[in-house]
């Protein structure tokens, strides 16, 4: 059989979390609001309404641009995407075509699975623009309801270059990606909310084909992190069967089953999309300074792979700050209860020692930081030991373990543990076990 | 209150806005017995007439007393409501909230806009009165008035003739003496041509000068939102209510709004006229000709001079043109889905559905770069055209009709008839520069209109002329015979 | 140039269901006709130089136009006025036939 590649890009949607809609005045993110009952003229498309642009939104474009390392298109506009179906108010969704506001960025990882160590991914970003989302769609028996709630939220696309060779890497950037929206805090992100969307398109070539493959699968309907990689890993399979057979996977958009683990083929429209696009009369086009462009810059935060450098700088372990940076609370809990620790602490692993107990949760981060670090020193400080009480009870688990003892002193060195568990129990806990071992130790040299 | 007879009452309904207001201020009649003429008026003769599609009576009524109430207690309440107990008509594209509004269409039918369009609130806000909606050429596609997907509208001078479109019902309304003055759009000819065919000034303002917001739209980046008037004093005083920034329309001014009327009186001697030499073509009906080049005569005896100017793009305008409109109307009538108001699309006209398939056809793929891309690039030469002209004088005159309004299904067959006709009024739209409709006389009894056009922005500049004619020529006291 | 060839029945059906429009057998034939007048439009504006002219995108010639990202209750619509156009409405939301997924 011959070896095949997958051959992936991305489409992924995030939904900005904006006080009002993207051309509009309404309250958005409702997400808990009665059908309909956050709309105006202009969202629900009626005669005569005129969109006019969300400044936030446009600036966060910018922002997530610039994460991306994309260059940021100082001439931009808005354009007309013409196609007919009912939770589409106006017929056309207002979007950008040719001249969106960012083009040409990158997104780099360190991987560390599967079978790489430490190594240094880089993925391309096509494209990032903005456009309006539409309303929703509810299938019930005969009839298909629509709120239109959610139409003209602010909605930015993100495509990448078809640069993915294996599930595992998508995984990875789509987390990636993840945390990075988290942290400029433009939108919750939410999969299961449907304020992160995303598809991939896949396809497969032969290993060490140039060219693209002449056709491409779309998967829709995927809502978790672990989805992608089995639809992607299922869709493969399913390309090389029928590649092996001489026939080309149709080129269609088909929807993910999670509870099959299958994608299933959507009734197609005979023709791919013929959108129309044209530029949208009623939005003037913007020319950004670049003293605009840099002020935003000014603006992004610590982002998740700056945040896992400096931790390793700290001491942490890699792959603890993978994890604890996936959190951003977590890691605002953390850096505020190391102050706190800090204060009357220098020894030089205790950055890592905190941050094995958050993740271990042996302390629960539901209590204060300050109160976490109360917790942290009770632990972490040495019992004391009382020596007249010590000195006792191993005199007392040596008379009653004459075997143990006799093994240790022939060689065996792990029953030493054993004895110091026996010590420990007469003790009630009330030693340090290390002063424990060493006196033990002694005693038993000193026996004969 | 007086009681007043039926001539009286003829009287009140062809009052101007300016005498309405100052016979309101001397309390000489009551707002409501000023609609209520115009009510009657509507009674009497809009069965032959056809101008209004929906009458607003007990609500007119409500708000004229409401206006009454106010002028007893303010002396100086036209000061901030400057059209206060103006009976006034509004074609049926402008959205009145919950007031059926139809676009002339059957597709909505039965569409109670839940909100104003921003100048009908503005009309509101200054004290108007809306008697109703008028009929229209259905979405604004029509030069006649003969495209309504409801009744015919006839014009008042002569009624086997069409009134001219698409606010076909504005214009027969108000020349009828039905209202005072009606709202209009304009984005081929619609204010200025029922304007030219009604004995009635007529305002396409700059494109951008008056919100949209509310105003159904036909082609986006051509819609201007006008009105109809008998003089052009009531016309300046309209737009200096309708005219300003709207934060709900991206694409309106945000250019100070000027005192329309206090330039009325300006000298226009050293004024430069220019007159376009491809609209003095053969295929003009000679008597038009005639009388316009004796109205500009008037204006040179007036002190203004007058020269041969050129718009060298005018014989590709109307390509540009027909690319261009078509692709927007396409694309603005692609929310009638029927999903969420209106009925069906099976229900568009003829014409709705030609200029939707055309423009659909230019959009699409392969054809867009060729086509709409090609003529928006020929739509920044005919804009030029114009702003080179306006270096050179300070505004241009052409005839807004070169036929006299034609008879009801005898829309002129001469090929050159309607390309004239169609240049005459629509590169003004594709430059987005602003023209007044003004009357220069009659012929067989029917009225010729003459356009005055200018430089962006510069409606005061029309006014000024269109008055300084009017008060020589007084044709807007010619009323018609019904 | 030849006379404007006219369009295929398969163009203009393909059109027609572009633009959500469903034709009889006359107007399919009608428009034939009358879309290929276009190609007429187009070779006048192929007559025109237009090398190094910027094709009108905004006549206003403004740029930047936005609006803070503030939400107000005023223009709102209430879940009835929103509906009070819709022919078929269920539990506040807006019904058509069942589709299924394309």
């Amino acid at each position: 059989m011959k070896s095949y590649l997958p051959v992936v890009g991305l489409e992924i949607h995030v939904e900005l979390k904006t006080e009002s809609g993207m051309f509009c005045q309404c309250k958005i993110n409702q997400f808990d609001a009665q059908p309909n009952s956050h709309v105006c003229p202009v969202c629900l498309g009626l005669p005569g309404a005129l969109p006019v642009p969300n400044k936030k939104a446009l600036e966060w474009t910018i922002k997530i641009g610039q994460a991306l390392n994309c260059t940021i298109n100082k001439h931009t506009k808005f354009d007309r995407k013409h196609y007919s179906y009912p939770d589409l108010p106006k017929g056309y969704q207002i979007s950008q075509y040719d001249e969106p506001i960012a083009v040409k960025g990158h997104l780099d990882f360190e991987a560390n699975y599967g079978t790489y160590k430490n190594e240094k991914k880089s993925f391309r970003i096509h494209r990032v623009h903005l456009e309006e989302d539409t309303g929703k769609l509810m299938h019930r028996g005969n009839d298909t309801l629509i709120d239109f709630n959610r139409s003209g939220t602010p909605l930015v696309e993100i495509v990448t270059e078809p640069d993915f060779e294996s599930s595992d890497d998508v995984k990875m950037f789509l987390e990636e990606l993840h945390a990075i929206i988290r942290y400029l805090d433009v939108s919750d992100a939410d999969m299961e909310k449907g304020t992160m969307r995303m598809e991939p398109n896949i396809s497969i070539r032969l290993t060490g084909q140039k060219e693209l493959p002449n056709y491409k699968v779309e998967v829709k309907n995927i809502n978790s992190f672990n989805f992608v990689k089995r639809a992607i890993d299922f869709e493969v399979k399913r390309h090389i069967m029928l590649l092996e057979q001489g026939k080309t996977p149709i080129q269609e958009t088909r929807g993910w089953n999670s509870d099959k683990n299958v994608t299933y083929s959507q009734r197609t429209k005979e023709d791919a999309h013929e959108y129309r696009y044209f530029p949208e009369p009623d939005i003037p086009p913007f020319d950004f300074s670049d003293g605009y462009i840099h002020e935003i810059e000014k603006t992004m935060p610590e982002l998740p792979n700056e945040r896992v450098k400096r931790y390793e700088l700290m001491g942490i372990k890699h792959l603890d700050a993978y994890i604890l940076t996936r959190n951003m609370n977590l890691c605002g809990y953390f850096e505020e209860a190391l102050l706190y620790i800090k204060k009357d602490n220098n020894e030089q692993d205790t950055e890592q020692k905190i941050v094995s107990m958050i993740i271990n949760k042996r302390i629960s981060t539901t209590i204060t930081p300050k109160e976490f670090a109360k917790k942290f020193f009770e632990i972490t400080k040495p019992v004391e030991t009382n020596t007249g009480m010590l000195a006792k009870s191993i005199q007392s688990v040596i008379v009653n373990n004459e075997k143990a003892v006799t093994e240790y002193k022939n060689g065996k060195q792990t029953v030493i543990m054993f004895l110091v568990g026996q010590v420990m129990k007469e003790m009630k806990g009330k030693a340090d076990a290390r002063v424990v071992k060493k006196e033990l130790e002694q005693m038993i040299l000193e026996m004969k | 209150m007086k009681q007043f007879s039926m001539n009286n009452t003829m009287e009140l309904n062809y009052l101007s806005i300016k005498e309405a207001v100052e016979g309101l201020k001397k309390k000489s009649f009551s707002a409501v017995e000023l609609t209520q003429a115009c009510l009657k008026r509507i009674k009497l003769l809009d069965k032959k007439i056809a101008a209004f599609l929906t009458l607003n009576e007990d609500q007119a009524l409500k708000t004229a007393e409401n206006a009454d109430n106010l002028i007893h207690s303010s002396a100086s309440i036209f000061d901030t409501k400057p059209l206060l107990g103006i009976p006034m008509g509004v074609k049926d594209l402008f959205s009145t909230k919950d007031l059926k509004t139809t676009a002339g269409s059957k597709i909505i039918e039965n569409y109670m806009p839940p909100y104003d369009a921003t100048v009908i609130r503005k009309y509101k806000d200054a004290g108007a009165i809306i008697l109703g909606k008028t009929n229209e050429d259905a979405w604004g596609h029509g030069s006649s008035g003969e495209n309504s997907d409801y009744e015919l509208t006839r014009n008042p001078y002569d009624l086997d003739r069409v009134p001219g479109g698409s606010s076909s019902g504005s214009g027969a309304a108000v020349a009828a003496g039905e209202c005072l003055f009606a709202t209009g759009t304009d984005t081929g000819s619609s204010v200025r041509l029922p304007a030219a065919f009604c004995n009635l000034v007529g305002l396409k303002p700059t494109y951008g000068r008056v919100s949209r917001y509310g105003v159904i739209a036909m082609a986006s980046s051509f819609d201007t939102i006008g009105h109809m008037t008998h003089t052009v004093y009531d016309n300046a005083k309209v737009l200096e209510v309708t005219a300003g920034n709207d934060p709900l329309d991206a694409t309106s001014s945000p250019l100070q709004v000027s005192q329309y009327t206090t330039h009325l009186n300006e000298k226009i001697s050293g004024l430069k006229i220019g007159i376009p030499k491809e609209y003095f073509v053969d295929g003009m009906d000679p008597r038009i000709k005639d009388l316009t080049l004796r109205a500009i005569e008037q204006l040179k005896s007036m002190g203004a001079g007058v020269r041969q100017i050129s718009l060298p793009h005018t014989d590709v305008a109307m390509a540009c043109y027909y690319i261009l409109v078509p692709s927007e109307v396409s694309s603005n009538l692609a929310r009638y889905d029927g999903v969420r108001y209106g009925g069906p699309r099976s229900l568009f006209g003829a014409e709705a559905k030609r200029r939707i398939m055309l423009g659909t056809y230019t959009l699409s793929s392969g054809y867009y770069d060729a086509y709409y891309l090609k003529a928006a690039k020929v739509r920044r030469l005919i804009k030029q055209d114009f702003e080179e002209v306006f270096k050179e004088v300070d505004v241009i005159i052409a005839p807004s009709s070169p036929t006299l309004p034609f008879k009801i299904g005898e829309k002129a067959n001469d090929p050159l008839q309607m390309y004239l006709s169609d240049i005459f009024l629509c590169p003004i739209n594709i430059a987005g520069v602003p023209s007044l409709n003004v009357p220069c006389g009659f012929i067989d009894g029917l009225p010729v209109g003459m356009q005055i056009i200018g430089p962006h922005f510069k409606e005061e500049l029309l006014f000024k002329v269109g008055h300084q004619f009017e008060q020589e020529t007084e044709y807007y006291k010619t009323k018609p015979k019904l | 140039m030849s006379a404007p060839k006219k369009l295929t029945k398969e163009e203009v059906l393909h059109l027609a269901k572009l633009a959500n429009l469903t034709l009889n057998e006359e107007e399919i034939a009608l428009y034939q006709a009358q879309l290929s007048d276009i190609i007429g439009y187009v070779e006048k504006l192929n007559s025109v130089d237009t090398n190094n002219v910027e094709p009108v995108e905004q006549l206003t010639e403004l740029t930047n136009v936005n609006r803070e990202d503030t939400s107000s209750d005023k223009l709102s619509l209430s879940q009835t006025q929103a509906l009070q156009n819709t022919k078929s409405t269920k539990d506040g939301y807006i019904r058509v036939e069942a589709i299924f997924d394309e």
